[in-house]
């Protein structure tokens, strides 16, 4: 088993988060992981994206260049990666922040109302955790349970008070994809 | 053994310098290799007799590592490829000098400037010497976070074992990837000579000579013996230190050589090339210098031709054909600037080998 994804949006989305909660799920889970970030000279609110492997194997690279598994923040994300995507991939896409669809018809393109969902839960920085809850619905790659145990361990006892809303954020966001 | 953490290269390796009982780091920003200092400015102004300073430049650092190693510190830099080339005439003394000491190079894109993305281009420089004059220096090349933190903790023992720098040879992403670490507890060796030569204080019937630090020989005849010293050490060394990793090497039609991250990518390409029928075998060089030219030797006996894959433009090809001394073809595949090869690059390369009959 083998899955690979990569994870963009800008930066202050969480999409850093995401890959890494699912990567420290999937250790605890016993799998080998990596987590990649791009890295540069990036301003602040610009372009950040992440690889995360997820292998019962030991991992080769790191990097995901033909994507199998894309999570879509914005949509210069979209333009961005959209070509990149391996034929029969799966693109999970923030329907709230993204007005396009992918230009592509030999992947499966699945919108998520990230922001919209954090909305009705009255926090929208919870947006993430929707998106999390649909990945973890649609790939099965670790359970909900798994991906709270990381959340609290990143989170510490500061903000213990936050992993209620971020669980019904990721239940409503795997509800969305069902 | 510790508890699995998800770890960056960069925070791992700090963290296993401490453990290491390393309390001493000087450096000077620059990406992608950040992480090192920045976590050794959290963690060790918080040990007791730990001391992190920012220099105001790569040279001022490595001559603080010069001042420490010589006071007989434990006591490590770290930079990335422009800094690690404005460090080398200090890496020079500190090797005339015969002092130990830790150098971790996150290796980027070059030359000049170049690029922040991974690179491997500082081979000849790493392995060959880097400064000015006759010398050598163990370089350690992890492929992975749990080995970078391994490799770091046992750099220190070798660098106080030889009384020599050990250079850690890293790139942007071992330095930038996070992977499952189980940091290992240090055990202080007891078979390390102990520190006589350093200079922490000399007064008067103190029961010692003075220590004296220095790497200027003006007597040339002086020097030369110097100079046959320090390859005794390299001697040594070249016999005990060498190391590598050997898969699936015993039938196989044709070996690929790579280290770090290329060689993760040259596994995941072996593994492919397998399941299609082509033999493939893989030798990873976890020391780049000594380079682990006994294992190749012996594959020159069985393999039909050795495929060298770097991040580079062919600078560890060179070590490898003198390894396999004409025996036997070295194809070469690079890519440079920051530019990772694939998997279905390296798949690609080795199954045009296989229909040639190269």
């Amino acid at each position: 088993m083998e899955a690979q994804f990569l994870i963009a949006g800008f930066g202050g989305q969480g999409v850093l988060l995401i890959g890494q909660l699912l990567a420290k799920a999937a250790m605890h889970e016993g799998m080998n992981v990596s987590w990649m970030p791009s890295y540069g000279p990036e301003m602040r609110g610009g372009e950040a994206n992440c690889a995360v492997v997820i292998s019962d194997e030991p991992i080769g690279s790191p990097l995901v260049t033909e994507i199998p598994i894309a999570v879509i923040m914005n949509k210069p994300s979209m333009i961005k990666f959209t070509p990149a995507m391996e034929k029969g991939g799966i693109m999970l896409y923030n329907s709230s922040l993204i007005d396009i669809t992918p230009d592509r018809d030999d992947i499966t393109a699945i919108p998520v109302d990230c922001n919209g969902i954090a909305e009705e839960l009255g926090n929208a920085r919870t947006a993430n955790m929707v998106m999390l809850g649909a990945i973890l619905k649609k790939t099965g790659v670790v359970t909900i349970d798994s991906a709270m145990e990381a959340l609290k361990a990143t989170f510490g006892p500061k903000k213990e008070h936050l992993l209620p809303i971020n669980r019904q954020a990721m239940e409503k966001g795997a509800a969305a994809v069902e | 053994m510790g508890q699995k953490m998800l770890m960056k290269g960069n925070e791992a390796i700090a963290e296993a310098a401490i453990q290491a009982g390393c309390r001493f780091f000087f450096g000077y920003p620059i990406t992608p290799q950040n992480q090192i200092p920045e976590y050794m400015s959290k963690r060790l102004p918080k040990i007791e007799g730990g001391c992190f300073l920012q220099a105001e430049s790569e040279v001022a650092a490595i001559n603080m590592v010069y001042g420490a190693a010589g006071a007989g510190a434990r006591v490590m830099t770290s930079s990335s490829s422009p800094g690690i080339s404005l460090k080398q005439e200090g890496i020079s003394y500190i090797v005339g000098a015969e002092l130990p000491c830790v150098i971790v190079n996150m290796v980027r894109g070059g030359p000049g400037l170049g690029s922040i993305q991974p690179a491997q281009s500082d081979y000849y420089q790493s392995t060959r010497g880097g400064g000015h004059g006759d010398y050598r220096m163990l370089v350690l090349a992890p492929s992975s976070v749990q080995e970078a933190v391994e490799l770091t903790q046992e750099a220190f023992d070798l660098a106080d074992k030889y009384r020599n720098p050990v250079l850690i040879m890293g790139d942007g992403l071992i330095g930038q990837m996070m992977e499952p670490v189980e940091m290992p507890e240090h055990k202080d060796r007891t078979d390390l000579p102990p520190k006589t030569w350093a200079a922490t204080g000399w007064k008067p019937g103190c029961g010692r000579d003075r220590a004296v630090i220095n790497s200027l020989y003006i007597d040339p005849s002086v020097l030369e013996k110097h100079v046959n010293h320090l390859y005794e050490k390299y001697a040594v060394m070249e016999q005990t230190e060498c190391r590598w990793q050997e898969e699936m090497t015993e039938d196989a039609d044709y070996v690929i050589v790579a280290y770090g991250t290329t060689a993760r990518i040259a596994r995941s390409a072996m593994r492919k090339l397998r399941a299609e029928g082509i033999k493939t075998g893989l030798i990873r060089p976890i020391t780049l210098w000594p380079f682990p030219a006994a294992p190749i030797a012996k594959a020159a006996e069985h393999a039909k031709a050795f495929l060298t894959v770097e991040m580079s433009m062919g600078q560890m090809v060179d070590d490898v054909k003198l390894a396999v001394d004409g025996k036997k073809p070295v194809h070469f595949f690079g890519r440079t600037g920051g530019i990772v090869p694939t998997v279905r690059e390296i798949i690609t390369q080795v199954e045009n080998l296989a229909k040639e009959g190269k």
